[in-house]
């Protein structure tokens, strides 16, 4: 161990190790962020989410940085709601049971760019009667336009950028470009910058009934890495898929490397017919695609993560590097201390464990480093065939969905660009950590 | 007929040991055996230091893990003290391990280069039940201080290549001796070591020999250092053992061809040696797999009786009560 | 100074090499000259350079030399001033041959023995001159005597003790004028030791070879010594004929060497050497051997010079300052 200790204090030697490293350290950190700022449970629950989670966002933007480049004046979503500003409400007596009311939600607007969507949400409290509205859009320059009017129940959703009545009153332009644009006729439009208003006067036909209503003006950026299809805001998948490609990784390459140094070890040592049948097994192993077998079993069998998991650890054991140890413990087997150790009483599994396997651990390390990347990736390969676990939020998943909703041909490439740069860091960070360690741990590489 | 020779009770004896490897074709079809200990025969006292001598290939590494209860021998019988040894009895071979102690030729091959000196000499304690750390260490202490390795504390956190050639050497002895063996049995204890050490380590072993009263089994093809050592030698060759005596008596009367041949071989540093050809025969040493009939040096051997030498091999003639000679010179094809 | 009229001398020579924790000066500053057709050993222990001044002559440097220093004249000719490529042409394997240790492990195994051994004569492929490579090998073969039917076997068909004696016919095939043979013998066993040196023996006498012989067997090495050289920690501490250096060492580690080699035929009390030699990356100032040294003195702290004590015999020790043994003390 104390010997194992020194030589990794070499790695300091290496810039590629300390570059691995701290990119290693960066994903560590923000996996235990993920894990803390958002609970699992709750991760999964946002990113199956429908309609109901997610329709605050905007559907298939970019990331904010976006803005950040020379020209662009892209709009950010605004959410506007009366219950969160009970002023902008007006309420007024008229009789009895009837109310009338006027909920004016004004906003200024200044950005160069158009927003993507524009909707409006009515939520109602009544026992028979549904209350009537009239919704109208006031512009900067006065010109008040009429949207809508009629009767809502207790949720109404009122898309306003769908609104092809509103469209074709518009000259054609689509109402979120139209209910901005200074001049209808110019090509391409101008935004009018400045006070804009929604207005909604309505009456309520009962004493306890009441409504409130929201509007979005859906940005044409969200957050650090946009939205997807669902309009759900990719950094929680970037932010937590994470920590399940790490600890997927981790676990993995455990449970290969340490089982398959274990099995080569004891098969090696106790010879005879259990040396035999790991090699047969080995065998027939090397001749399977692993990535076949992976995809029969998520078809035919389970998606689930774990499954996978379980597959891929026994394809991994039962392939070349078990052949690697083999012919590494018999070179040690051989070894004078060896027949020394059973010279004073050694028993087969003290031999084992104490003898041969700490004489592997400087191979085992570094592979076990290097694997870690490659099962990551086999992870977002199987997330990309379709066969990715339905449930968890995994770089690989986005990456799917990008794929899926054909977002390079729409253009939407932060879709694929930032899991892909997550993936090819943890490649890297990994990598060049394990081959520094290789150079300092094999003994034939040292001094290269 | 047992040799005493009036040093005490017997404590290792070997019976008409066989040891053969058999050699299979494709895994599983017999195509012949390498006869390694082919019908050896010997009595050690307790204390008692012997030097085996015989060059390489001559099966006296086998010897030395048969003895030890490493190689299951083919046919004959080990016995130590009352015991006959069966390498299948678990119990007996845990408890024999405890009484013989082993040191190799390679010395940075025989430790463990991922242990510490204490660790290396902690596992045969562990292994054989000595519990308490404070009797462990008391051990080490009194192993390592024997051995000329102080200050103790200083070695026992080394690692195996941050010691010299002779040092590691040294550990080996101290481990071999850790739990109070009655018998040692060292492969070429001295041949990997330089020249200016090998007589500080054969003195050592002596020492130890000496003071703790430990049986010393010392395998070596240098027949020079064998006086240092030993008070009796026996002579390998071919699997058997062609040639026991006292040592001064050997040396100066060796009788069996091969004796006398390795006799002749040996160089003393002495310059009018220019001048001398050595009269040694030619040829190899013997096959193990493949051995010669009748005697196993008959081809090589310049006194070679043709129609005996070459059909029959010879017995054990007595030609004093401590020197044996198996050769046809000396008796009788009665 | 050292003898002159010898056609081996070499001065001052020097080599040293990089690695990673500093400098090795793996040979540092020896001189010695011999005369054609005489033997001389050189003994030392592991890491005393031996090893390094023999390829050193031969050029066969290390990949990471720094330093490579001194005049080798061969025949009159300082073999240093020549470009690399006159050496590897004329000198090497055609002037000076070298014998590696282990180096019977090293043939060739897919290469038939003949091809091997006629290898240094660079033959061209005309059958003219394969033919005379090829009686070139049954002469060599004759005198290490090795059966000639050998010729056409393969190296795993012959024994250890054969195997030894075709690469020292590799040697002698282009009648060097300068063989040096590293550890000839170590790999053997007795009897087949005993023959090889009969037959180096041998061919010393009917062929006047010049040799050198690097060992630590220091018995086996009287067998064949005119003259004797010990070396210790990178430097050459005495040098004269083995008669001399045999009999009455006058380096004190000469002398502990000596005494520490067990014999057969008469009675000794061997005596043993304690401590370990120095490392050659940052040798101690002064005498390297002062610190085990016996006899050491106030002077030992200076570097002593090499030191004629009488015609032909040198030693690096300041007991013999003024040419004669010192009273220590």
């Amino acid at each position: 161990m104390h010997a194992l200790k020194r030589r990794l204090n070499e790695l300091k030697e290496y810039p590629s190790a300390v570059v691995g490293l701290i990119i290693i350290g960066l994903l560590i950190v923000l996996s235990i962020y993920a894990v803390i700022s958002i609970p699992y449970a709750e991760a999964v629950r946002l990113w199956r989410g429908g309609e109901g989670v997610w329709i605050e966002n905007p559907r298939n933007v970019p990331p904010a940085l976006v803005n950040m480049l020379p020209g662009v004046d892209r709009p950010e979503t605004m959410i506007l709601s009366s219950q969160d500003q009970p002023e902008l409400k007006e309420r007024e007596q008229i009789s009895e049971d009837v109310t009338e009311f006027v909920i004016s939600m004004p906003f200024t607007y200044e950005y160069g760019e158009f927003p993507r969507e524009l909707s409006a949400f009515f939520s109602a409290d009544y026992e028979d009667t549904r209350p009537f509205i009239e919704v109208s859009w006031i512009k900067p320059d006065g010109e008040e336009i009429e949207l809508m009017d009629g009767n809502v129940t207790d949720r109404t959703s009122y898309r306003i950028s769908q609104d092809r009545g509103l469209q074709r009153s518009l000259d054609g332009l689509r109402p979120q470009i139209g209910l901005f644009a200074r001049d209808l006729e110019a090509d391409p439009p101008q935004v009018q910058t400045g006070e804009y208003e929604l207005r909604i006067s309505g009456y309520l036909f009962e004493e306890d009934a009441s409504f409130s209503a929201e509007l979005i003006n859906y940005g044409q950026v969200h957050g650090l890495a946009g939205t997807d299809h669902r309009r759900r805001d990719i950094s929680i998948a970037l932010l937590w898929g994470t920590p399940i490609a790490l600890s997927f990784g981790f676990l993995a390459a455990v449970g290969s490397t340490i089982i398959t140094m274990v099995l080569a070890a004891v098969g090696v040592w106790y010879s005879r017919w259990v040396d035999g049948i790991i090699q047969k097994l080995t065998e027939v192993s090397l001749i399977l695609n692993p990535l076949v077998v992976l995809v029969m079993v998520g078809t035919l069998y389970s998606r689930s993560i774990w499954v996978m998991l379980g597959v891929i650890i026994v394809l991994n054991i039962f392939s070349g590097a078990i052949k690697i140890y083999r012919s590494l413990f018999m070179q040690i087997k051989q070894a004078p201390y060896v027949e020394a150790a059973r010279s004073y009483g050694a028993r087969n599994l003290r031999i084992v464990f104490r003898y041969l396997i700490p004489r592997a651990v400087p191979v085992l390390v570094p592979q076990f480093v290097t694997l870690i990347p490659a099962l990551v990736f086999l992870e977002a390969t199987l997330a990309l065939l379709g066969l990715g676990d339905p449930v968890l939020p995994t770089w690989g998943k986005v990456l799917e969905d990008a794929q899926a909703n054909g977002a390079l041909y729409l253009g939407y490439y932060y879709w694929v660009l930032s899991p892909s740069i997550l993936l090819i860091l943890t490649g890297l960070g990994f990598s060049m950590l394990g081959f520094a360690l290789d150079r300092i741990l094999n003994p034939r590489l040292r001094g290269m | 007929m047992t040799e005493n020779n009036g040093l005490g009770p017997s404590l290792l004896r070997v019976q008409d040991l066989e040891t053969f490897f058999t050699l299979r074709k494709w895994g599983f079809l017999r195509v012949g055996e390498v006869r390694a200990v082919d019908g050896v025969n010997f009595d050690l006292r307790e204390g008692e230091a012997v030097s085996i001598v015989g060059e390489s290939g001559c099966g006296k590494s086998t010897l030395a893990k048969t003895i030890l209860g490493l190689q299951q021998p083919t046919g004959g019988s080990v016995h130590f003290g009352d015991q006959v040894l069966d390498t299948s009895d678990r119990r007996q071979m845990d408890w024999y391990r405890a009484q013989v102690g082993y040191i190799q030729q390679d010395p940075y091959g025989a430790l463990p280069p991922f242990m510490t000196v204490r660790r290396i000499l902690e596992e045969p304690m562990i292994i054989n039940g000595v519990k308490s750390s404070s009797e462990r260490w008391q051990r080490m202490e009194k192993a390592l201080t024997e051995l000329k390795m102080t200050p103790v504390e200083e070695f026992l956190h080394k690692f195996p290549h941050q010691l010299s050639g002779g040092q590691q050497q040294r550990v080996v002895i101290a481990r071999a001796k850790i739990l109070d063996p009655q018998l040692i049995v060292s492969d070429e204890p001295v041949s990997m070591l330089d020249p200016s050490v090998r007589v500080e380590i054969l003195e050592l072993l002596r020492l130890l020999q000496r003071d703790y009263h430990v049986a010393v089994v010392y395998i070596t093809h240098d027949l020079s250092t064998v006086r240092y050592f030993s008070e009796r030698i026996f002579v390998m060759y071919g699997g058997q053992l062609i040639e026991k005596g006292l040592v001064e008596e050997i040396l100066r009367n060796a009788k069996h061809p091969y004796t006398m041949a390795l006799l002749e071989a040996i160089s003393d540093p002495d310059p009018e040696n220019v001048n001398t050809f050595k009269k040694v025969p030619g040829g190899e040493p013997p096959s193990l797999a493949n051995p010669p009939a009748g005697c196993r040096f008959h081809p090589r051997c310049p006194y070679r009786i043709d129609g005996t030498c070459d059909q029959k091999p010879p017995p054990e003639f007595t030609m004093t009560e401590q020197h044996r000679v198996s050769c046809w010179l000396y008796g009788d094809a009665s | 100074m050292a003898q002159d009229n010898g056609m081996f001398r070499v001065q001052d020579l020097y080599l040293s090499f990089g690695t990673k924790r500093g400098v090795v000066q793996a040979v540092d500053h020896v001189s010695f000259a011999m005369p054609k057709g005489q033997t001389m050993v050189l003994v030392g222990e592991s890491g005393c350079g031996k090893t390094s001044l023999g390829r050193a002559l031969l050029r066969l440097l290390p990949r990471n030399v720094q330093s490579y220093e001194g005049s080798v004249y061969l025949n009159g000719t300082d073999l240093m001033q020549l470009s690399e490529e006159r050496f590897r042409r004329d000198v090497r394997w055609k002037q000076a041959a070298l014998v590696p240790q282990a180096a019977m492990n090293s043939l060739n195994p897919v290469l038939r023995i003949v091809d091997q051994v006629t290898e240094p004569l660079e033959t061209s492929g005309s059958r003219k001159q394969w033919a005379q490579a090829r009686q070139r090998a049954e002469e060599v073969f004759q005198l290490v005597g090795v059966p000639l039917d050998f010729l056409e076997r393969y190296p795993f068909e012959l024994s250890g003790g054969m195997r030894q004696r075709v690469i020292l016919a590799m040697a002698l095939i282009t009648d060097p004028e300068l063989i040096v043979l590293d550890e000839p013998t170590s790999a053997l066993d007795l009897l087949t030791q005993a023959n090889i040196m009969n037959v180096l023996k041998r061919i010393k006498q009917e062929k006047g070879f010049t040799f050198i012989l690097i060992t630590h067997d220091i018995a086996t090495s009287s067998e064949l010594a005119d003259l004797a050289g010990i070396m210790y920690a990178g430097q050459l501490v005495e040098f004269s004929d083995a008669y001399s250096l045999f009999t009455e060492p006058l380096h004190p580690y000469s002398q502990k060497l000596m005494a520490s080699v067990p014999t057969l035929k008469e009675d000794k009390t061997l005596e043993f050497l304690p401590g370990q030699p120095p490392s050659l990356l940052q040798p101690p100032e002064g005498c390297r051997f002062a610190e085990r040294c016996p006899q050491k003195f106030a002077k030992c702290s200076q570097e002593p010079p090499a030191i004629d004590v009488k015609q032909g015999h040198q030693v690096k020790c300041w007991l013999y300052e003024r040419g004669d043994k010192r009273d220590r003390k």
